[in-house]
């Protein structure tokens, strides 16, 4: 049977339609963000360069596409109609079925559903290990550079002995099917989750200790909420079963986790060690604050530019680094769309079809030149202050 | 200086020391002892035939003893086989000694790999060569392009060559090597047909144009990106200096300005960075390696690693990591020497 395929500029309209929640999205975004520009502060600023706006408008598409993956893909991703095997981009699904706009891939399942799909895989655990290795590299990093002596020596080992290993190296010991088997994965994943309830409950304390009332309520809200999601994540026991996540996907967080904190403990040390001889520093030590009140309440916010930036080039980084897993066939299930995973399965083709190949890897490329112009931006904003 | 070296270099032991214990834990966890046990033996054998395996080549013996074996500062006992009470050796392509010898890691000893059938030596190292001859390539692509890039970018902060040339280096930043290699192939290779996919050939019948522009293009490019930032950077820091100011004053030419007296002094930041790159390339060896079907070093990692290979898997990890710090210690020693305020001190 003979397939019908539409034209190219036919193929141009479709994908661009079947992006209109995204369009919609980002124009009302991007709207009230020019609108509103001089009250937004740092992220208002953002809108003074093309780069800034570039970088914006790029991280937008992506996020909006993660969130209306449903509505903007036209297929299942996993779903599979043979007929479509290796279809050329534009081949029409016979029946009245749809469109496959980029084609099919080598199991006949749609490239274009699948690269949309693919951005909320990479969307959800991409930012949110960067916030968890930012946890666990400010909660050690601040002590390091405050201190300095010998936790600075002990920890900064520690961190450079992570930093040692080749990144490969790592992810092949620590994410193979195996060690599902033994205890390290959750012990890793019970020790870092830890990090952002005892960040928030130091945090806290070190604000609010003259005041007991507000200091009981935010303490239980902060063990509450980071109990349930501790014990969701870490035992996969969410008395609700809202809370949940594939040990797959844990093994990859906690090693993605593990590998990126080393490099935010050094950054935050480093600024630490800058800051901690400003006056201001001193006048909280005159004054007779306690050291963990100095840390979280009068160097780390001096130092959010710097993580600020940081934190967007590390996302872009994490994306590059799930990217990597996938191509290796670490970790994530064979059939799961994320673009690495893609990107692996298509490569191997080449030489046959090439249609598969690109979507996933300009996906991938946009959504980190985005992360990278934004950062770029924040901090050309940022010297600017 | 020389005690700076020697304090550098008891820490780099010391590093080496712990991570080689870290991955002979996680290679020598039950799992995957269990997966080279099966590799190792017929695909049908039982869980009693795996076992018994495993206790006569010597996987069940004290775990400290055996990481002691593997370093050099235990004996090696010969195997005896409990059935006749012979000496016989475990792995019939790499000859074993038949009496007690410290034979690990610190004699040169780098034991036997289970997948390639041969002593670890005799695989990782030309390995290394061969990556070696790539990274070469890469070096000579990459720092060149690079600095010209920074320089020409820095020389004029803000100007619209400064804009799409920094622009451009952040595009080469957010394309890792599976992508770039992707595209490069589809253009290069399909549409073009100028040169070779694979770099297969390059192991046997040497290194040429056709077959290795592709690799070393995909590797370069993204270390590019970063090494022009950090070049623009410091050549922007530079080119606001007072000397540079005088220079001008004193009515030379921006060219000789730039040529005589601001390079040298923005090229010491990115010898930093291209030595602290080699961490870098090396995923991108393995990436590389495994895309273009080139058997080097990273290509050797990823067998071993696939295979639970456990002796060519530590062999490779000492390896990375000795190049890891090793080019650390020569960044600082470097920078040190580069810089003069740095090497009065």
């Amino acid at each position: 049977m003979q397939l019908e395929f539409i034209g190219a500029f036919q193929i141009l309209i479709g994908v661009l339609a079947r992006f209109w929640p995204v369009w919609l999205a980002i124009a009302l975004v991007l709207g009230a963000s020019f609108t509103f520009k001089k009250r937004l502060g740092l992220y208002g600023q953002l809108f003074d360069s093309g780069v800034g706006i570039a970088g914006v408008a790029i991280c937008l598409f992506w996020l909006f596409t993660a969130i209306f993956a449903g509505t903007v893909s036209p297929f299942n991703p996993l779903a599979q109609i043979p007929i479509m095997k290796d279809a050329l981009p534009g081949a029409v699904v016979p029946d009245g079925g749809g469109i496959y706009l980029f084609g099919g891939d080598k199991l006949a399942r749609d490239v274009f559903s699948r690269m949309v799909y693919g951005s909320q895989i990479v969307l959800i655990i991409a930012p949110a290990a960067t916030a968890f290795a930012l946890m666990v590299g400010i909660t050690l990093g601040l002590p390091a550079g405050y201190y300095g002596g010998r936790i600075d020596a002990v920890l900064s080992f520690l961190a450079n002995l992570v930093l040692a290993f080749p990144v490969i190296l790592l992810f092949y010991l620590l994410v193979t099917p195996g060690i599902m088997d033994t205890p390290i994965p959750y012990a890793m994943a019970g020790l870092f989750f830890l990090f952002p309830i005892i960040f928030f409950c130091v945090l806290f304390f070190t604000r609010f200790k003259n005041r007991p009332q507000l200091l009981v309520l935010q303490l239980a809200l902060t063990i509450l909420i980071g109990g349930w999601i501790y014990v969701g994540l870490v035992f996969d026991a969410d008395p609700l079963g809202i809370v949940s996540i594939d040990s797959n996907q844990l093994n990859i967080f906690v090693a993605v986790v593990f590998a990126s904190s080393p490099g935010v403990f050094r950054i935050v040390r480093g600024l630490t060690m800058d800051i901690k001889t400003r006056d201001y520093v001193s006048a909280a030590q005159t004054r007779g604050e306690t050291p963990w009140y100095i840390m979280l309440w009068e160097i780390l916010p001096n130092a959010r530019g710097p993580l600020i930036v940081d934190a967007c080039l590390r996302i872009g980084y994490t994306t590059i680094l799930l990217g990597t897993l996938g191509y290796f066939g670490l970790g994530l299930a064979p059939e799961s769309p994320d673009w690495g995973t893609a990107i692996k399965d298509a490569s191997r083709l080449l030489r046959s079809f090439i249609h598969p190949a690109l979507p996933p890897t300009i996906a991938l490329m946009s959504f980190v030149l985005g992360l990278n112009l934004l950062a770029d931006a924040l901090r050309e904003q940022s010297l600017k202050d | 200086m020389l005690s700076f070296i020697l304090r550098r270099f008891i820490t780099m032991m010391l590093t080496m020391l712990c991570l080689t214990f870290v991955v002979f834990f996680l290679v020598n966890l039950e799992p995957n002892l269990k997966k080279l046990a099966i590799s190792q033996t017929e695909q049908r054998a039982t869980t009693e035939q795996l076992e018994s395996w495993l206790v006569k080549n010597g996987y069940r013996q004290n775990f400290f003893v055996r990481y002691g074996q593997w370093l050099g500062v235990l004996p090696k006992q010969p195997n005896i086989d409990p059935a006749t009470g012979a000496v016989t050796p475990r792995f019939r392509f790499c000859d074993e000694p038949d009496v007690p010898t410290y034979a690990g890691v610190l004699q040169g000893d780098f034991g036997c790999s289970t997948k390639f059938r041969v002593k670890v030596a005799d695989k990782l190292f030309p390995a290394l060569g061969a990556t070696g001859i790539l990274m070469f390539w890469v070096m000579v692509v990459m720092v060149p392009v690079a600095l010209l890039i920074g320089i020409l970018a820095g020389m004029r902060e803000g100007s619209r060559t400064d804009r799409v040339l920094s622009v451009a280096s952040i595009a080469t930043t957010a394309t890792p090597e599976y992508v770039s290699g992707v595209i490069f192939t589809v253009i290069f290779a399909s549409w073009l047909g100028w040169l070779n996919g694979s770099a297969a050939s390059a192991t046997n019948q040497g290194v040429t144009f056709y077959n290795f522009t592709l690799p070393v293009m995909t590797m370069a490019v993204y270390g590019i990106g970063y090494i022009a930032r950090m070049t623009r950077a410091s050549m922007v820091e530079v080119m606001t200096q007072q000397y540079i100011r005088t220079a001008r004053l004193k009515g030379l030419g921006f060219g000789s300005v730039v040529v005589k007296h601001a390079l040298r002094n923005a090229l010491i930041a990115p010898f930093t960075v291209i030595m602290l790159q080699f961490p870098w390339l090396l995923t991108g060896v393995v990436i590389v390696e495994t895309m273009f079907r080139y058997q080097g070093f990273g290509f050797t990692l990823v067998e071993a690693a696939g295979n639970n290979d456990i002796d060519l898997l530590l062999g490779c990890s000492l390896v990375s990591v000795f190049v890891v710090l090793f080019t650390q210690l020569i960044s600082d020693i470097g920078y040190a020497y580069l810089n003069p305020r740095i090497r009065v001190q």
